[in-house]
């Protein structure tokens, strides 16, 4: 494979900001899964126990809001909803069971991507939301409780449909090969460039 | 009351032991009889080691002014007028309820931080706390109080150090009037009743008792004057876990819980189904026409 079959897909700026967010991504849901249900309460030794996840948890949290706030506004453009992204939608079956034939062209993301994009936007804005208010002992005393009580089931409804998202993300990336050497390396194939990402592929390369 | 009395225990999905049968005990606060001296304020502070810090006069009778992490119990004054042109001074110990439901112990996420005993006493466990406050949230009395200092829950354990050896909580040994009785709870319901009756008698034709059902009953229980107003002294009409907290911590989490396990087996389960998506890089000409042409 020479260098010249290579596409660049995301600068060292965008990896970096990315596995930032993974890695505080994993080290939040595993603090926050220790406290979300009896059966996670193990993985509150991920950070030391269950008093050092309640203190470190919400700092870890602000700390992927502000990396993922990068994310966001860099790439916010890239994921508008479409009409060729409403047809994609429609044989998203096609796509599960691997059957690619005739989907209509992608860009840099296909619309499943982007919904994920969206979702992931509404969940991390409602858990910082959320999460500030029922954040002790700094912030939740000046809340009333009826706030906290929503604040609490809103904070685990969000982490719910963000966990379960990023399990879909990271399945992905695993499913669709060729996709995690973007993430690591930056760059992809031309060839799955081509297959994945026609419209992105003609756009960067022009060919 | 060893670990063989603990009845239900937060965070915690199996039974608890519960062979062994204990009387439910209960406090009863005859408001009534109250003179508002504060001697179980000073009672509860003695025995169980505790000096909060000087407040500062807020121009009622209520000393400290409100519940802290180190005032377990504090006498609430209120001014009402319940007819027109007729004032009274109402006196509320407040205090931990011991609910019988507890929404401190339901909301509560680290296993075994807050026990309820076969007895009816709703203990923190303090060593388990990890001060993250959702027994705050989950409590419908606003009791918990969470430390400034070590940023651990706390709030009236009904003296069960004391009760355990048989001895009747300080606040109730120190009372001049008896206007806090302590007994098993049919009892202090027995007890009560008659009260009821006797206040009747005296005109105050909606006394009763308050032992909330919405909680499943409490093991602290008051004799009110007013009880068809018991929010005249800040308590709450029909009190009960919110909604809010029953459905965050009911059957939603265990189903979101399988669902997650099931996204993540039913990823697993495509790949050795489905397959990947791979693309064959050997193929170096992928013709542009031939996605178009299908």
């Amino acid at each position: 494979m020479s260098e010249s079959n290579m596409v660049q897909r995301y600068t060292p700026n965008e990896r970096g900001n990315h596995w930032i967010v993974a890695v505080c991504f994993v080290l939040a849901a595993c603090s926050g899964l220790a406290l979300f249900h009896p059966s996670f309460y193990f993985l509150s030794a991920v950070l030391g126990g269950g008093p050092w996840s309640r203190i470190l948890h919400p700092f870890v949290g602000v700390l992927m809001f502000a990396f993922f706030f990068v994310i966001m506004a860099r790439f916010w453009n890239l994921n508008r909803i479409n009409d060729a992204d409403r047809k994609w939608m429609q044989r998203v079956r096609d796509v599960i069971m691997n059957r690619d034939e005739g989907l209509p062209e992608v860009g840099k993301y296909n619309a499943a991507q982007k919904y994920l994009f969206w979702t992931i936007v509404v969940c991390l804005w409602l858990m910082l939301a959320t999460g500030l208010v029922m954040w002790r002992p700094y912030l939740a005393e000046q809340f009333p409780i009826w706030l906290i009580r929503i604040s609490v089931l809103v904070h685990a409804l969000a982490a719910f449909v963000l966990i379960t998202g990023i399990i879909v993300h990271i399945y992905s990336a695993i499913w669709v090969k060729g996709s995690l050497q973007a993430m690591v390396r930056g760059t992809v194939t031309a060839n799955w460039a081509k297959a994945h990402h026609r419209a992105w592929y003609r756009e960067v390369t022009g060919k | 009351m060893s670990a063989l009395d603990i009845t239900a225990r937060s965070a915690t999905t199996t039974p608890s032991p519960g062979v062994r049968q204990t009387a439910e005990i209960a406090k009863l606060i005859d408001e009534s009889k109250c003179i508002g001296c504060k001697a179980c304020q000073v009672a509860c502070m003695n025995w169980n080691d505790l000096r909060d810090e000087i407040g500062t006069n807020v121009g009622v009778y209520d000393n400290p002014n409100d519940l802290t992490s180190n005032s377990w119990t504090v006498m609430r004054f209120f001014e009402v007028e319940t007819e027109p042109n007729h004032l009274e001074w109402l006196i509320r110990k407040d205090g931990c309820m011991h609910c019988d439901d507890p929404g401190c112990l339901t909301a509560c996420p680290a296993p075994g931080a807050i026990v309820k005993y076969s007895n009816g006493i709703v203990d923190f466990v303090s060593e388990n706390c990890i001060g993250c406050g959702y027994c705050v949230a989950g409590c419908p009395f606003d009791v918990p109080r969470i430390s400034k200092k070590d940023n651990k829950a706390y709030k009236c354990t009904l003296c069960s150090d004391r009760v355990a050896v048989g001895q009747a909580p300080a606040c109730a040994k120190a009372c001049p009037t008896g206007a806090i009785g302590f007994g098993t709870k049919t009892d202090m319901k027995g007890y009560a009743e008659k009260r009821v009756g006797e206040l009747k008698e005296r005109g105050f034709k909606d006394a009763g008792v308050y032992d909330p059902q919405g909680v499943g009953g409490t093991h602290v229980m008051y004799v009110l004057k007013h009880a068809d107003k018991p929010e005249l002294e800040g308590l709450p009409r029909n009190p009960e876990v919110s909604p809010m907290v029953s459905f965050w911590k009911g059957v939603t989490k265990p189903i979101a819980a399988a669902v997650m396990g099931l996204a993540v087996f039913g990823g697993f389960l495509h790949y050795v189904t489905v397959g990947p998506k791979e693309v064959d890089e050997a193929d170096k000409d992928r013709s542009d026409s031939e996605k178009e042409a299908v």
